[in-house]
């Protein structure tokens, strides 16, 4: 533990002191062939920031074209490419790769460790999902983005109905960063099982890595079906297969199921780590223990579990048998049972405690209040005949919104607050936090809590405009401002991250004084991570530094 | 009942705005609907309240303050209070399954065949990219037997006697999805699947509604308008819907430009040799109230300015301009307009 200025990642290029020129290219060079864990966390995090703003462009402009009924900002055919790219940027470029990027960079530094189990392996993941985004995005120098939707439904993707080549390049962009998150998610769970420090048992590994294993765990179930069926499809246009072609055979409906198979865990996927980063910040901030770690353990495992069987809520209106109905229906009921007990849970941990309102607190706290509200507008949409009326209408389109803006990315905020001194050795503004956060919460609320209203009034999803009289049109245009408010915050987030980095105040070790083994080591952490193997005899290794009195080993 | 014109709904719709709540129904299964999404509301209401209430006390009660420095107790967890808030939930989960269930049961309910003097309407609705087939199929257990586009016309129910609307749903393309909010909730079409949908109102007039799943270029104009007739005024409209189309000697230049064109490839006028079944049926054009799925009211500028060039109106449909000379558009709008 050296208080000394630590060096800096991105001016280690430039330590041998041969000229600016030079240390581009070297630096270059550093970023492009490190197998370094902690650098190419940061790529994928860079990389999803990118994606973010794209896919944020591309809902301005929807929501420009949205503003007044019978608008003609945009072409209908461009609209529909926005709401695809869109989707799938968000999803696929932003939400997972942003989240397999902190993982990457704390799994390691969380569980002792130097670095991932397999390097090389890690290195390969994170090229693979950028040029997976890259060739997706080449669709547009084809003549235009696919116009399908993020799911995709077939067979709206066959020859005869999407023609051009942008829906081939969207499956194989899809299917090549697929293979990425496969790797990342085998290197998770090697690391995880393989390379923790002595007495780090798995009963106490802190509770974002047994979230990061989890995850990985529900990646490679759900992950291969969705490969599958991308295969399917491209062998459907360009070896004339008929699998989903109706016409000759094929079924539109096994589409929905491969699909769904996938795209429900993958929910799943983009809130476990969010889980994890807010049980570790909420814990800090308050001063006390996580309350009923077991407990929320379980409910981890139990989320990861039934989630697997809730695909088909999605497809409540194909015309399911009523029994098939049901089952999904309890299904996905059940799932709120485990998510019900990591709340009680975090208040039980605020509860009592003495709550530093810090930046990465704030957002925990915009999680906490928010992610409740998407959770609850989910128990509607399980309720089977209710799903009937508000199925693909905005008010599902305002729910998922509310779970992956007020949940993912809030709680991703929270994570890159607390964990970004540790990153870059700088703390991020406090005052540029408050600004962001406020804007976007607000900005959040009146975007997307209106979409819940033009739902319930009969307005169905990815429709290019609207009659001036269904009464939709305040709602949009709250929507749009609501919009408006947001984009200013992201800016404000950006701009906090490059300027802190320049200038921020230097961060020390352990500027929060928090418990976990990343702390222990410089800001940022030298390549090899600790110079010392750390032993472990509680999931507070710090706690127990700081408090030889009173150490959790004690108690656990 | 006094009988409604057609041009006054559509009037009304012109001006007035229009309700597509699903929090005014019109028909039981959208009742059902709405008490469970208000019985569902009210639990979501009470655990928000709860849990926002705690986390705003906690923030409240528990935040920082500068005189204590000292770490707060801390206490790691306890089985009972672990207990109980697991079996809170599974209770609310539980109730809510049940009351699930039931409405389920009753807003799902299996087809029946049709019968003599079953009082029952059977259509058969196939989706297209962008418009709605109608193939009226039997009503009162008597056979119909004609097709016809984006309107559909149904009888209204009276207290002890239902005339329930039996839809069974198709697609000729791709997936779509038929929802008109205080009927019913929606229902998808699939090709290759055949599903099932029950419309039953008290309430005569216009509702509205639109496709619900995303099916291509103009999905935002593939509304629909199901309108709800007396008994007896949807018995004159069966009667002029069943018959072929009108012949009018007046009109005979416009007749044979349109059977000329390839108007025929695609659309069907009942009693002449056009056949076309790729587009709507136009045998009763002049009956309906709009073109183009719902979107333009149906007036002969309207008409004209569609036939001229449909891709102004609805940009990515599938009907082509087909570079008329102002003369032969003129006989062609004129002959359709004889339509009724």
């Amino acid at each position: 533990m050296s208080l000394a200025p630590p060096a800096h990642p991105f001016e280690n290029a430039t330590h041998d002191g041969s000229g600016r020129r030079f240390g581009l290219t070297a630096m270059l060079h550093t970023w492009t062939t490190s197998v370094d864990h902690k650098q190419i966390g940061i790529l994928y995090i860079l990389m999803s920031l990118v994606f973010l703003v794209i896919g944020g462009i591309e809902a301005l402009l929807m929501r420009w074209q949205l503003f007044f009924p019978r608008a003609e900002v945009l072409a209908p055919n461009t609209f529909n490419q926005l709401f695809t790219m869109h989707g799938t940027t968000m999803i696929f470029f932003v939400g997972m790769p942003i989240l397999i990027g902190l993982g990457n960079y704390l799994v390691p530094l969380m569980i002792g460790a130097r670095d991932m189990a397999f390097p090389r392996l890690n290195a390969f993941g994170f090229w693979i999902t950028l040029f997976g985004g890259l060739l997706v995005y080449f669709s547009f120098a084809t003549g235009g983005a696919p116009a399908i939707g993020w799911f995709a439904y077939a067979p709206l993707t066959e020859q005869t109905f999407a023609r051009g080549p942008a829906t081939d390049f969207w499956a194989l962009g899809l299917l090549i960063s697929g293979i990425g998150t496969i790797a990342a998610a085998v290197n998770f769970v090697a690391t995880i099982l393989a390379m923790r420090a002595p007495g780090m048992t798995m009963r106490k590994l802190p509770f974002f890595v047994w979230t990061m294993l989890w995850t990985a765990v529900q990646m490679l179930f759900a992950l291969p079906p969705l490969t599958a069926a991308l295969v399917m499809i491209l062998f459907d246009r360009q070896l004339g297969a008929h699998f989903f072609d109706v016409q000759n055979g094929g079924s539109a409906y096994l589409w929905q199921h491969l699909f769904w198979f996938f795209g429900h865990p993958e929910v799943y996927i983009l809130i476990l780590p969010v889980f994890g980063m807010i049980s570790e910040v909420i814990p800090v901030f308050s001063r006390k223990v996580l309350f009923g770690y077991e407990f929320m353990a379980a409910a981890t495992v139990a989320i990861v579990f039934i989630s697997m069987g809730v695909w088909a809520h999605h497809m409540f209106c194909v015309g399911m048998s009523r029994t098939l109905d049901l089952v999904f229906a309890a299904a996905s009921l059940l799932v709120s049972i485990p998510t019900g007990i990591k709340f009680f849970n975090w208040l039980a941990t605020m509860f009592g405690g003495r709550i530093r309102f810090a930046s990465p607190m704030l957002f925990a706290c915009g999680f906490l209040s928010m992610f409740v509200i998407g959770g609850l507008t989910g128990i509607m949409l399980a309720s089977v005949p209710l799903d009937f009326q508000l199925s693909d209408s905005y008010f599902v389109v305002g729910h998922f919104h509310w779970v992956l803006i007020g949940g993912t990315l809030f709680g991703t905020f929270a994570g890159i607050y607390y964990w970004y001194p540790k990153m870059t050795g700088r703390m991020l503004s406090e005052r540029l936090a408050r600004w962001q956060f406020w804007l976007l919460y607000i900005g959040f609320i009146l975007t997307f809590g209106p979409m819940h209203v033009s739902g319930m009034l009969g307005m169905p999803r990815r429709i290019y405009t609207y009659d001036p009289d269904r009464g939709w049109a305040l709602w949009n245009q709250l929507t749009t401002l609501g919009a408006l408010i947001q984009t200013p915050s992201y800016a404000i987030f950006v701009y906090n991250l490059v300027a802190s980095w320049r200038n921020g105040t230097p961060a020390g070790d352990d500027p929060w004084d928090a418990w976990t083994l990343e702390w222990t080591t410089t800001s940022p952490p030298p390549s090899y991570n600790f110079e010392e193997l750390p032993v472990v005899h509680s999931r507070r290794p710090l706690w127990d530094a700081k408090h030889p009195e009173d150490p959790d080993w004690q108690y656990e | 009942m006094e009988a409604i014109h057609p041009g006054t709904l559509l009037a009304a719709s012109e001006t007035a705005t229009q309700n597509l709540s699903i929090f005014a129904p019109a028909s039981p299964a959208a009742q059902s609907i709405q008490d469970l999404a208000i019985l569902t509301g009210a639990i979501f209401a009470l655990i928000l309240v709860l849990v926002e209430g705690i986390l705003l006390y906690n923030i409240w009660r528990f935040r920082a303050r500068a005189e204590v420095t000292a770490e707060p107790a801390q206490v790691y967890g306890s089985q009972p209070v672990e207990i109980a808030w697991t079996t809170a939930p599974t209770l609310i989960v539980f109730f809510l399954i049940l009351a699930i269930t039931r409405t389920l049961w009753q807003a799902k309910a299996a087809q029946p065949a049709p019968q003599l003097d079953d009082h029952a309407l059977f259509v058969k609705v196939i989706g297209h990219q962008w418009w709605w087939e109608y193939r009226y199929e039997t009503y009162d257990g008597r056979p119909l037997n004609f097709t016809t586009a984006n309107e559909l016309h149904m009888p209204v129910s009276e207290t002890g006697q239902p005339r329930r609307v039996h839809l069974t749903l198709e697609s000729a393309d791709v997936c779509h999805s038929f929802w008109v909010p205080r009927l019913n909730g929606k229902m998808d079409l699939l090709p290759g699947r055949t599903n099932y949908l029950m419309l039953e109102t008290e309430l005569p007039g216009l509702f509205l509604g639109q496709c619900a799943e995303y099916c291509g270029d103009q999905h935002a104009n593939m509304l629909l308008r199901v309108i709800v007739e007396p008994p007896a005024e949807f018995e004159r409209w069966l009667a002029n819907e069943s018959a072929p189309a009108a012949e009018n000697v007046a009109v005979q230049t416009g007749r044979e430009a349109f059977m000329a064109e390839s108007c025929v490839n695609c659309h069907r006028i009942r009693g002449t040799p056009a056949e076309g079944t790729f587009g709507p049926d136009l045998t009763h054009l002049m009956s309906r109230q709009t073109l183009a799925s719902g979107e333009i009211p149906n007036s002969p500028e309207n008409l004209t300015d569609w036939i001229h060039n449909p891709q102004t109106t609805k940009p990515g449909c599938l009907m082509p301009a087909f570079d008329l000379s102002e003369t032969r558009l003129e006989a062609i709008v004129n002959y359709l307009l004889t339509l009724r």
